[in-house]
């Protein structure tokens, strides 16, 4: 099988967490692992994917980038109808390829238990969100990272800065200084790589709640908790089909219950309280089915997203088009 | 905090900014100063400011000492200046393509090498804390000002003077105006413009050490986005002056902090376009400045960028 | 530039000399051209071979790997001309305002806009039949392009900026005017995870060259290549760049039209480069998106400079270079290396090229003036023989 990453594989982020995933993979027996990083997301991607199939004799591929998919991986899953193609995002719908499928984790249910404990932490009431692009997926992890802060204290809110491109350094300093100097005293993120911000928010002294992969060793007094992927699952579950001789999944996706996301051990900051009502929704997440967005709910120009009575689960599709940012989010789309 | 905040929150952001960003900027634009006053371009100070990024931080990981991190990223930055000024007095070498060449083989000899080096901590570089005095925290951030920023700021100082009242400024320069003159004084002009390049390579690389030991303080492959290349093109935005150069960075720095604070006061349609505000800026001055009658003023004749 | 001096020389030389040696001596110049990059290239391997040597891996492999990838089969090949094709145009854009003295390094904003040009002409266009409407979404991109670099030249010439600074600081402001159309006003709603412009439709869509495989870019880009070739080599316009890029002050006693002449190699340029953001949107993606922003423009500058400004060397710099991109992949799956190494072997490649440009003119066997003094002398005597 081959995966394809966007970025640097050890970035200590995004991709990092893919392969972390595709190491574990090389392990089970029958399983080649072909990899490529820093493949962008033009038709090098597709030359890519062949060179793949033809030259390693690739049998399922995983790209793992929000833009390959059109029309990079459906016009080679068109060429290609012998081989498995799995794309990283949910994006498939029964109208694509039937040889390509999608897989996704709710990680928004990991921002709102970061948001349960940074509301426990936050002195100002205040907490901050460094953003690179104003996408569903990012716009659903931030009203999840708010609302979860919110159900501890509603009076909290979330100032928000997207800093345009999903990998700036230097950028993603200067949002988390202002949003500390507006404030903020917990911050998290959704980068590509959160390393700069979880370094800079804890030498200003501001908690904060990581992303992607496990960041804790990088500032291990102001760590307190952070949402992560754990790919190994799907991986396994794609792999395990493909040795069966079997199609594996279409549509992949889940949660916390899942085993697909999961969150960093607890840090020092996070206070006894803090850890009893998050361990407390999570065992609820496990459960499967749980509601971040529920009404009565509005998003922060007033508009009502839901009414009482309504939730979006986490399985809704309603998520995958979020375009709003909910009450108490200071920020624009 | 209050809303009345709001207007010093930018612009204290726009001050702490400038401070924090601009440091990067001044090294390379210094050292490229000194090297296109002897006479040559070198384009590759980006590669240079890359690497000397990732030696930094790599050696700070490995001793534990930022300012041995700052030593190393020097020298390594003077090997690529000395490399890049001893090619270029090879007749029909052309300064300008090998420094992109320098670039690419800098940029990718770094992200090669420093691979093991993204997800260690390294100590940071110290900051002194001239914010004392007050009381808002905001201040006391903003005015946080690292060592290496005051040794930029005394640097450009000394090199604008050095420039008109040493010996070795004058013959850099005669150098950069005139290679025949200098000739004519008994100067091996190869040799100055080797020196130069050499002079502006370690300071590129120590301001390469700046990004990944002080600010934004790290090491990963997206460290530096560019801010060599821009520093270069600042050099002829502050027409070869080191104290303007000095300005130029702290402009360049400021602007670019104005984007996320003014999303952070609840400016936040168009950041985009707010984002560019340095580029855009720099660019209004250069043609406020410019003349078509005075050829660029201060421009070292021998320069291939300004002939 | 540096090959002023010496083809004043050889013109000079040949003329009094017959048509046999003349081509003589032109074959000897020739061989010399491809004798040196060549070698130099051979050098550049092996120098990375004995980087990966060091490393514990086998330079034959990269050899083989290198082949295998980039040139070896139609797949490969197509894959590296893939890769060229973008290039081409960018090359371009450096090349063409280097002829007037110009360092232009921002063709990247103007690849960039022009495929939102392209893109955004597409909808009010799209009642035309695509014969009729493609090539307007062309012309929409070039008037783009040429405007954005055209302003480079025309602040050079008639405000003294320098080009260099100003096409840098334009491309970082192209690229944020493209972020804020792609996100705001032209974002098809329905882009959610990958904002892009409305779709241009299936039928605006060009289909690939035929044998080939590979978009019809390559095949315009190598045709803007020779028509860039025989502007700048062929004809007076050309010839007057020329002068004007050698000696401003020269060209103005001359009468020579500096100013224009600067605008509109300049633009010339830039809507090159723009037709290289057109054929992403209407031969690749089919919609604009923070895609274009692939870094062509930037890999353009070492084309252009490697092919040492020349128009016709672009095509097979920007083959060499998509080569080693295409082989890329295999040199990380087939010998564990990280993605870093083709950045440090084209580092290294390209540093020992434009080395080995001092080389020139060093090798007595590739003098024209050694075989054309040969001959003289060869005749010379054979008179004196015969007398």
């Amino acid at each position: 099988m081959g995966v394809i990453y966007v970025g640097p594989k050890d970035d200590y982020g995004y991709n990092q967490a893919h392969a972390e995933a595709a190491k574990a993979l090389k392990a089970m027996s029958g399983v080649e692992v072909t990899e490529e990083e820093r493949v962008p997301e033009t038709n090098a991607v597709e030359k890519t994917m062949e060179s793949m199939i033809n030259l390693d004799g690739a049998t399922l591929l995983l790209p793992t980038s929000f833009g390959y998919y059109n029309p990079y991986l459906l016009s080679e899953a068109k060429k290609n109808p012998k081989i498995q193609f799995r794309h990283c995002g949910g994006l498939w719908t029964d109208k694509d390829p039937k040889n390509a499928g999608s897989y996704f984790g709710y990680i928004a249910q990991g921002q709102y238990l970061n948001g349960i404990t940074a509301a426990y932490a936050s002195k100002s009431k205040k907490i901050g969100f460094v953003a690179a692009k104003p996408i569903p997926q990012v716009l659903n992890n931030i009203n999840a990272f708010l609302l979860g802060a919110q159900s501890v204290d509603p009076n909290i809110t979330c100032q928000v800065i997207f800093t345009g491109e999903w990998s700036l350094a230097v950028k993603e300093a200067e949002a988390t200084n202002a949003l500390i100097d507006g404030g903020a005293d917990v911050v998290t993120c959704h980068v590509d790589s959160p390393k700069v911000v979880v370094e800079t928010a804890a030498r200003r002294g501001a908690f904060v709640c990581g992303y992607h992969v496990d960041q804790s060793p990088l500032a291990p007094q102001k760590y307190l908790t952070g949402a992560e992927w754990n790919w190994l699952p799907i991986y396994k579950s794609f792999a395990e089909a493909m040795l069966a001789g079997k199609v594996p999944e279409h549509f992949v996706r889940g949660g916390l219950s899942d085993g697909y996301v999961k969150m960093s051990p607890y840090g020092p900051g996070v206070s006894d309280a803090a850890r009893k009502n998050a361990d407390a929704v999570k065992a609820e997440m496990l459960k499967g089915g749980f509601q971040i967005i529920k009404g009565p709910l509005k998003d922060n120009a007033g508009k009502e997203i839901l009414p009482s009575g309504k939730a979006y689960a986490e399985k809704a599709v309603e998520l995958e088009s979020t375009n709003y940012l909910v009450s108490g989010v200071k920020g624009s789309v | 905090m209050s809303d009345g905040l709001g207007i010093w929150t930018v612009l204290l952001a726009v001050v702490g900014g400038a401070i924090r960003v601009s440091t990067p900027f001044l090294f390379v634009s210094l050292g490229e100063t000194i090297t296109e006053r002897s006479g040559r371009i070198n384009l590759g100070l980006e590669g240079t400011l890359v690497f000397g990024a990732m030696s930094a931080y790599a050696t700070a990981v490995m001793s534990g000492s930022p300012w041995a991190g700052v030593a190393v990223a020097g020298l390594a930055g003077g090997a690529f200046g000395l490399l890049h000024g001893y090619v270029c007095q090879l007749p029909r070498v052309n300064d300008v393509a090998i420094g992109i060449a320098l670039m690419l083989f800098g940029s990718g000899l770094a992200f090669f090498l420093g691979k093991p080096f993204i997800q260690p901590s390294a100590p940071p570089l110290p900051a002194i804390p001239f914010g004392f005095w007050s009381d808002l925290p905001q201040v006391q951030a903003a005015l946080r000002v690292n060592v290496l920023f005051l040794v930029g700021a005394a640097l450009s100082v000394f090199l604008w003077w050095a420039f008109r009242n040493t010996k070795a400024g004058l013959i850099v320069r005669v150098a950069g105006d005139s290679a025949d003159a200098a000739r004519a004084m008994g100067y091996d002009v190869d040799r100055i413009r080797l020196y130069a390049t050499g002079a502006g390579g370690v300071l590129a690389g120590i301001g390469g050490a700046y990004l990944s030991l002080y600010y934004p303080g790290s090491w990963n492959e997206g460290i530096s986005s560019g801010q060599g290349l821009m520093a270069v093109a600042l050099v002829i935005f502050a027409r070869w002056n080191p104290l303007a150069c000095f300005g130029a960075a702290l402009l360049f720095g400021g602007a670019g902090a104005l984007g996320p604070a003014l999303q952070s006061v609840g400016v936040s349609q168009g950041y985009y376009l707010y984002y560019a505000a340095p580029y855009v800026l720099t660019l209004a001055l250069l043609i406020l400045t410019s003349s078509p009658n005075r050829a660029l003023a201060g421009a070292p004749g021998e320069l291939s960028l300004s002939k | 530039m540096v090959a002023d001096a010496a083809p004043s020389q050889l013109a000079a030389a040949p003329s009094r000399a017959p048509v046999g040696l003349q081509i003589r001596a032109w074959l000897a110049r020739r061989a010399e051209s491809i004798a040196i990059p060549v070698a130099a290239a051979l050098a550049g391997f092996a120098l990375f071979g004995l980087f990966l040597a060091c490393l514990g891996k086998s330079p034959f492999q990269l050899i083989d790997i290198v082949y295998r990838g980039g040139f070896g089969s139609s797949f490969a090949l197509g894959n590296s001309l893939q890769r060229a094709a973008p290039l081409l145009f960018a090359a371009l854009c450096v090349a063409l305002p280097a002829r007037l003295g110009l360092v232009v390094i921002g063709g990247e904003g103007a690849i960039i806009l022009g495929g939102i040009a392209a893109a955004a002409a597409a909808q009010p266009l799209a009642s035309l039949p695509a014969a009729l409407a493609i090539p307007l979404m062309a012309c929409a991109a070039a008037v783009v392009g040429a405007v954005w670099i055209g302003a480079v030249g025309w602040l050079q010439a008639y405000r003294g900026v320098n080009a260099t600074i100003s096409s840098l600081l334009l491309s970082y402001i192209a690229i944020a005017i493209s972020n804020h159309l792609i996100e705001g006003p032209l974002r098809d709603p329905t882009s959610l995870n990958k904002p892009s412009t409305l779709p241009i439709g299936d039928a605006f869509m060009l289909s690939p060259m035929p044998w080939i495989g590979v978009h019809w870019g390559l095949g315009c880009g190598v045709v803007a290549c020779i028509v860039a070739y025989v502007l700048m080599d062929r004809t007076t316009l050309g010839f007057a760049a020329r002068i004007a890029g050698g000696n401003v002050r020269a060209a103005q006693i001359q009468g020579l039209p500096v100013g224009r002449l600067i605008v509109g190699f300049t633009a010339l340029g830039g809507a090159f480069a723009a037709l290289a953001g057109f054929f992403e949107v209407v031969a690749v993606q089919g919609t604009a998106n923070g895609t274009l922003a692939a870094g062509y423009g930037y890999t353009g500058i070492l084309v252009a400079f490697l092919g040492r400004q020349n128009p016709l060397a672009i095509v097979p710099v920007a083959v060499l270079l998509g080569g080693i991109e295409a082989s890329s992949g295999l040199i990380q799956r087939r010998m564990q290396l990280p993605d870093a190494t083709v950045l440090v072997f084209e580092g290294l490649l390209f540093l020992v090229v434009l080395l080995s440009e001092t080389l020139y003119g060093r090798f007595k066997i590739f003098s024209p003036h050694l075989w054309a003094e040969k001959r003289e002398t060869a005749s010379a005597s054979a008179v004196s023989v015969a007398a």
